[in-house]
Formats: C-alpha cells, sequence, structure tokens
C-alpha cells in the first residue's frame, strides 16, 4: 500500500514535470521561429515590395502637400478636420484593441491567448506609432511640432491628448517587451557563439541573462501583472482624451458627455477586429493552423460582436439624446439622411450587423467568416470615426450652407500608406522575434493553448489518462486542429 | 395688462432674444452691463484667463484703451463692402472672410444681413483650447494669433462658436512686399498652415484711425469703440457715446449661452425681435 502510494507520488512527479512536454514545446520554439529561420519566400519579399511602395507613395504624396498648403488634401474652413485625424483615432484606437485584448486575457488567466499575445501586443505597438505619426499630416506646421513641449498650454486638450498619448506608447513598448525577454533568450541560445554583433545585441543583451529560474519567472510575473493592469486605465484615458478634442469644443455633434466611452468602446471594438486580421495573416502566412485555430477566432468573435453592440448602443443613445429636442438636429439629419448617410448606414450594415450575422450562424462561425467580418468592421469603424468628425464640423453654425470634404489623391495616398504601413511593419519586426510568446505556450499545455484549461487540470487529466485509460483532448477543435496540422505540413 | 406685457418683454431680452429670434442668440446690453458694477463700470479683463496674454502684453502700465465694436444691423444694407475692404488691406483669399456678412432669417421668414467680424470674446474658447499659446489677448481686450508660433493643429477653429477663424490652406498666396515683419497686430503676409483671423485692426486703432471694415462700410454701420473713453465712431463721421449708444437702442451680443462675453455689439433694429414678440402674444 506504501509502495504504491509511493509510485503513484512519483508519477505524479513526473507527469508534472513532463506538463512541459518536449515535443510540444520544440514544436512550439520550431514553429514561433518560423518567421525567423526561413529565409523570406518569394510572396513575403513580392508582399513587402507592394507595401513598401505604398509607403512612398505616401510620403511623396506628404511632401506634396507639405509644399502645397493642406488645400491639397481636401481641406477647407469648413472642413478643418477631415480624415487624419479620424486615421489618428482609427490607428490609435486599434492599438488598443490589441493592448487590452491581451492584458484582460492575461489578467483574466484565460490560457487560450497563448499563441496571439505577441501577435496582439505587436500589432499594438506598430499601430500606435502609425496612429502618433498621423498627426503630422493632419498639421498645418508640423516643423513646429516642439512648440508643444516648449510653450506648453495646460488647459489645452489637445496637450493632454499629446501626453497622453506619448505615455501609452511607452507603456505599449514595455507590454511588449517584458513577454519577449524569455523568447530573447531562447533565441540567443540556439545561435550559440554564431552570433554577429546586432544580433548579440538584440537577443543577449535584450534578454537580460535570462535563465528561466523560478525567481525570475515570479518577477517577469509580476511585471507583467503591474503593466497589464496599468496598461488599461492608460488606453482607458488616452481615448477619453482624445475623444475631448472635440467634445470639450462648443459644436453640436461633439460636445457630448457620451464621447469619452463612446471613443473607448470603438476602439475596443475594432482593436479586437485588428486582432483577428493580424492573427489570421500570420497564421495563413506561416501555417499556423495547428495552434491557431478556429476556436480562437470564434472566442475573438464573440467578444468583438460584444463590443460592437455595446458601440451600436451608445451610438443610438448619442442620437437619440440630440435628436429627440430637436434643438441641435442639423447634423443628425446629415448623418442619418443627409449626405453622410451612405457612409453612416454603411457602418450600420457592414459594421454591426454583418459580424453579428456572421457570428450568430454556425455555418459562417469561423476563421474565414470571422475574418471576413473583422476587415468589414476595421473599414466601417474608420468612416464611423469620418461621420463622427465631418458632419459637426462642416455644420453651419451661423447661418448659410453646409460646408463639404471631398477627397483628394493626397489624403487617400496618405491614408493607404498608414494602412500599407501596419503588415509592413509586423512583417519585418517578425524576421527577428518569435510568433509566439514560447514562455507562455509552454505554460498553457498543448490543450490549454485552445481551450481555457489551467495546467493544473491538465496534469489531472494526464493522471487519469495513465490510470483509466480514457483520453482527454479539447472537444472538435482537436479535429480541426489535426486537419489544420496536416495541412500545414 | 400693459404692465405684464412690458415685464414679459423685459425678461425676453434679458434672457436673451435667443427664443425669439431663432437662428440669433443674442443678450441686451441693458442686461450685460446690469451684471457689471455700472453702466460705464468696464471691466477690460474680466472673465478672462490666459497666461499667454500676460507674456505678450504690456503689463506695466495699464491700457489707455478697451477696444470694442457697434454694428448697427438698422442700417446695414448687406453690400458686403467692409468684407471687400478687409480682404484688401489683409490680401486674403476670396475664402478668408474675416468679417463675414451672412444673410440671417428671422422668424417671420423675412431677411437681414448681419456682418460678423471676431467677437474679441472676453472668455476666449479659442484661446483655452490652443495648445502652443499661439493665440493670446492684449490687454486692451483683442484677441490675436502669433502665426510665428502657431502650430497649425485647427483647435480653434473647432472651438470657435462663431466660425470665424480661417486657415492659410494654399500655398502660393501672392503678397506685396512689406515694409515689416508680420505682427499678430498685422499678420501680412499671412503663413501656410497656419490660422488667421480678424485682428480688429488695432494697429489702425491705436494710430486713430478706424479699422478697414469701419471705414469701407457706406452705410456707417460699423462703429469702433473705446470702452475705456467710452466713444464710437464710424465712417459717416458720427461719434457716439458709446454705452448711452448701446443702452438706449438695446444693444445685443450675440449667442451669449456660449458665455464668451464677446466685445461686439449688435443693434437689432429691423423689428426683429421686438416685431416677433407682437406677432406672438
Amino acid at each position: 500500500m506504501v509502495v504504491m502510494d509511493n509510485k503513484i507520488e512519483s508519477d505524479q512527479r513526473d507527469i508534472v514535470d513532463s506538463n512541459a512536454d518536449e515535443t510540444w514545446v520544440n514544436d512550439v520554439t520550431e514553429s514561433a521561429m518560423r518567421s525567423m529561420r526561413n529565409k523570406p519566400g518569394k510572396a513575403w519579399w513580392i508582399a513587402i515590395t507592394l507595401l513598401g511602395l505604398v509607403i512612398v507613395a505616401g510620403v511623396i504624396a506628404w511632401i506634396y502637400q507639405l509644399k502645397h498648403g493642406l488645400a491639397s488634401a481636401g481641406y477647407n474652413d469648413r472642413a478643418f478636420w477631415a480624415v487624419y485625424i479620424a486615421d489618428v483615432i482609427t490607428f490609435i484606437g486599434v492599438s488598443y484593441g490589441g493592448a487590452v485584448t491581451s492584458a484582460i486575457l492575461r489578467l483574466t488567466g484565460q490560457s487560450w491567448r497563448a499563441p496571439l499575445t505577441r501577435l496582439a501586443e505587436a500589432m499594438a505597438l506598430v499601430t500606435v506609432i502609425i496612429g502618433g505619426t498621423f498627426i503630422f499630416p493632419h498639421l498645418g506646421r508640423p516643423d513646429r511640432f516642439l512648440n508643444i513641449v516648449i510653450y506648453p498650454n495646460f488647459s489645452s486638450p489637445l496637450f493632454w491628448d499629446f501626453m497622453a498619448i506619448l505615455t501609452y506608447t511607452v507603456a505599449t513598448m514595455i507590454f511588449f517587451y517584458l513577454p519577449l525577454i524569455p523568447d530573447m533568450a531562447v533565441v540567443s541560445k540556439m545561435l550559440g557563439d554564431k552570433k554577429k554583433l546586432w544580433q548579440k545585441f538584440l537577443y543577449s543583451s535584450l534578454s537580460f541573462n535570462w535563465l528561466g529560474t523560478e525567481k525570475q519567472k515570479k518577477a517577469l510575473h509580476r511585471g507583467l501583472t503591474i503593466i497589464s493592469l496599468l496598461i488599461i486605465p492608460l488606453a482607458v484615458s488616452v481615448h477619453s482624451v482624445l475623444s475631448w478634442a472635440f467634445a470639450l469644443t462648443s459644436r453640436p455633434g461633439w460636445m457630448e458627455t457620451v464621447f469619452p466611452p463612446y471613443f473607448v468602446i470603438a476602439a475596443l471594438y475594432s482593436g479586437t477586429a485588428m486582432v483577428v486580421l493580424v492573427v489570421a495573416g500570420f497564421r495563413k502566412g506561416y501555417k499556423l493552423q495547428r495552434f491557431i485555430t478556429d476556436r480562437h477566432f470564434v472566442r475573438l468573435g464573440y467578444l468583438m460582436v460584444a463590443l460592437g453592440l455595446v458601440y451600436l448602443y451608445l451610438t443610438f443613445a448619442d442620437l437619440v439624446t440630440e435628436g429627440y429636442t430637436g434643438i441641435t438636429t442639423g447634423w443628425i439629419k446629415q448623418t442619418v439622411t443627409g449626405s453622410y448617410a451612405p457612409a453612416f448606414w454603411f457602418y450600420v450594415f457592414a459594421g454591426e450587423l454583418l459580424p453579428i450575422f456572421v457570428v450568430a450562424f454556425k455555418k459562417t462561425r469561423n476563421a474565414t467568416g470571422i475574418t471576413v467580418a473583422s476587415v468589414f468592421v476595421v473599414i466601417s469603424l474608420w468612416v464611423k470615426r469620418l461621420v463622427i468628425v465631418l458632419p459637426a464640423a462642416t455644420q453651419p453654425l451661423i447661418a448659410g450652407a453646409w460646408g463639404s470634404y471631398h477627397f483628394t489623391w493626397v489624403s487617400i495616398t496618405i491614408t493607404l500608406a498608414g494602412v500599407a504601413a501596419i503588415p509592413f511593419l509586423l512583417m519585418i519586426m517578425f524576421r527577428f522575434i518569435p510568433l509566439f510568446s514560447i514562455e507562455e505556450m509552454e505554460e498553457a499545455g498543448e490543450l490549454g493553448s485552445v481551450e481555457q484549461v489551467s495546467a493544473h487540470t491538465q496534469v489531472l487529466a494526464k493522471i487519469l489518462a495513465k490510470y483509466t485509460g480514457l483520453e482527454v483532448t479539447a472537444p472538435k477543435a482537436s479535429k480541426s486542429l489535426t486537419a489544420s496540422e496536416t495541412e500545414g505540413k | 395688462m400693459s404692465e405684464s406685457k412690458v415685464n414679459r418683454r423685459n425678461f425676453l431680452k434679458i434672457v436673451g432674444a435667443a427664443t425669439a429670434a431663432g437662428t440669433v442668440e443674442m443678450v441686451t446690453y441693458k442686461a450685460y452691463a446690469s451684471t457689471n458694477s455700472a453702466p460705464n463700470g468696464w471691466k477690460g479683463t474680466s472673465g478672462v484667463s490666459g497666461s499667454s496674454a500676460a507674456s505678450m502684453a504690456n503689463t506695466a502700465s495699464p491700457p489707455d484703451h478697451q477696444w470694442a465694436m457697434v454694428i448697427d444691423l438698422r442700417s446695414c444694407n448687406g453690400c458686403k463692402s467692409c468684407t471687400a475692404a478687409c480682404q484688401k488691406a489683409h490680401y486674403l483669399t476670396e475664402d478668408q472672410t474675416w468679417i463675414d456678412v451672412f444673410t440671417m432669417t428671422d422668424t417671420i421668414g423675412r431677411t437681414y444681413s448681419m456682418p460678423r467680424p471676431c467677437m474679441q470674446c472676453e472668455n476666449p474658447p479659442c484661446l483655452h483650447v490652443c495648445p502652443v499659446h499661439a493665440t493670446f489677448r492684449t490687454n486692451q481686450g483683442v484677441v490675436l494669433v502669433n502665426q510665428g508660433r502657431c502650430i497649425g493643429c485647427r483647435m480653434c477653429m473647432a472651438a470657435c462658436p462663431y466660425q470665424a477663424r480661417y486657415f492659410n490652406w494654399n500655398a502660393g498666396v501672392e503678397y506685396p512686399s512689406m515694409p515689416i515683419k508680420p505682427t499678430p497686430e498685422m499678420p501680412v503676409p499671412q503663413r501656410l498652415g497656419t490660422v488667421g483671423k480678424c485682428t480688429f485692426c488695432v494697429g489702425n486703432l491705436n494710430d486713430g484711425l478706424l479699422s478697414e471694415c469701419a471705414a469701407g462700410c457706406p452705410m456707417g454701420s460699423i462703429y469702433n469703440g473705446d470702452m475705456k473713453t467710452d466713444v464710437g465712431v464710424n465712417s459717416m463721421g458720427n461719434t457716439i457715446k458709446l454705452s448711452e449708444f448701446l443702452y438706449d437702442n438695446d444693444a445685443v451680443t450675440f449667442k451669449t449661452s456660449q458665455n464668451t462675453h464677446p466685445r461686439v455689439w449688435y443693434i437689432m433694429g429691423h423689428g426683429q425681435n421686438l416685431d416677433n414678440d407682437d406677432q406672438a402674444s
């Protein structure tokens, strides 16, 4: 009896130790480093060249705009804010989505987040940098940008914007970097002594002598928890302050108390959709179907649609409170039935109803369906930002006709350059860093990275399997998992 | 019976004729004066904050003038000579109507013309939102833009309830060679990518001249006023005692609910407000 107990105990120890399953870890490491180890293929080079060309075109357009003035981007005194500020909000918004999705899933201990966090955090970092950059084409005198530091007016919402975006960018960098430390050590170890100088700096120095000891792990976990907790209020503040650039003016349509949460939810909504797009892109590009399954997309889809419904509700609340009394109905009429109606209803149908239907029906509730819905969500949320900016800006405040904004090749090219910069920067970035957080994947385990299963439960399941012969696998997902696996190889 | 009517009328004037005049929302000079210590007790900087003004304005000596403007809508025929004169003097493009003439409709469907310069608010929203203190208020009560500092964010255009700010969108606007460099008082040539607006022609005023719009008005509708010396003058050479003129003619300011405290007063008088009162009763 005593012997038997001892045997079980030793078995348990073995199983616990081998939870970080050797083959699983090897598979994860191999896949995570696909982007780094394999020489980029033809498709990669074609994509990067095309994206690079779009960015170059954007820079040329911007130089043209600097020379000829903002009128070349379609601006006029009645449409004094338009496409670039919508771009800033959109890019920083999707960044927020990436960071907060990752932070919330981390804080709530969702083990299935493991294969998604790196991609989401990288997207957050890249888009906040692009969003911040879009302030420059928005300004009439970008050369004087530093005046905001030299002669700051603390009562200006734009000064708060500047501070909030700056702080948030730093936090995003830390949030991106912390989970990267163990991976840097893995890469450094794998490269061995054959490192070039830049590799030595990037991998050895940035891994800070990570050995994976308990103490280091504990410190990293604590750091990650703190930054995950911090980045949520920080991101809330960024979008509240961005909304105040509008809401703290006396313009009907902008001076709304609903604006801060309105902007925050829009950011989360579009950000979740952007996470789906980035994950879908890299999943396909690097054949990661084994690790990122339909179930990941479905869960992100649920999250996205829930946020979308909140946003729809806030949109309705905004329109009905302003419209009912009839005091300031001009911009509402323009939005719902006037010249901005096509854009507004595009948002309602493509940006709200379509994702709801995609997620509601079993037939479309899969990776492809949710990716398509996400494309529409991201585009329609950009359109929605324009519909927030333009009607209130172009309305006549005294008398006379409505102003109007017309797109020009300059504003379109610059905006497209920003869009192209997202995959461009991400594709280059992942040439140097692993696609997953290997540490987190190890911790989640094979089952945990697909389902919400704790490491503890997995150990118990393995013990159960050993003694009863009952296999515990992820339901359904395992089917598509094996199918995708064969497809992937 | 008649007393109650008068009371109602007074009340309407005080809370602002907004309710009566439909699109125009105004408050009477009488109401404004009564909130100050005395009808003549001008407080040049009442309700003003803005540390930037201090750095630009000469605070060592108290100002000799507090500039204001009166626009008599009774005689304005909407000819837009003021706009033309202003654009000529400041080399503005056609779109840059620093003083714009709006065609307003009253509640009984008749139209009248209303010139709208910068209101030179005592509590200017544009000043508060400027991130770099490019907009400032002088100790003579004039709100100016330092185009050498403006970063072109256009937040002030969003904040101004009077649509009184105009941006320099286009490169290649031709300016003559000027004897002096552009100043906030005389921003000519204007700088690309910065915002501009009516300066009240404060340089003219300090030299004892009328502003370009007032001088260009063939009807004498625009008076330049000084609240300190309590005098107003128009292009016809009419000199008025400012406070009395405003008081006697029920002068109003525009969009009082915005809490901006404009330095530009309007005298209604095609009967818009009063007629409407009678129609309504």
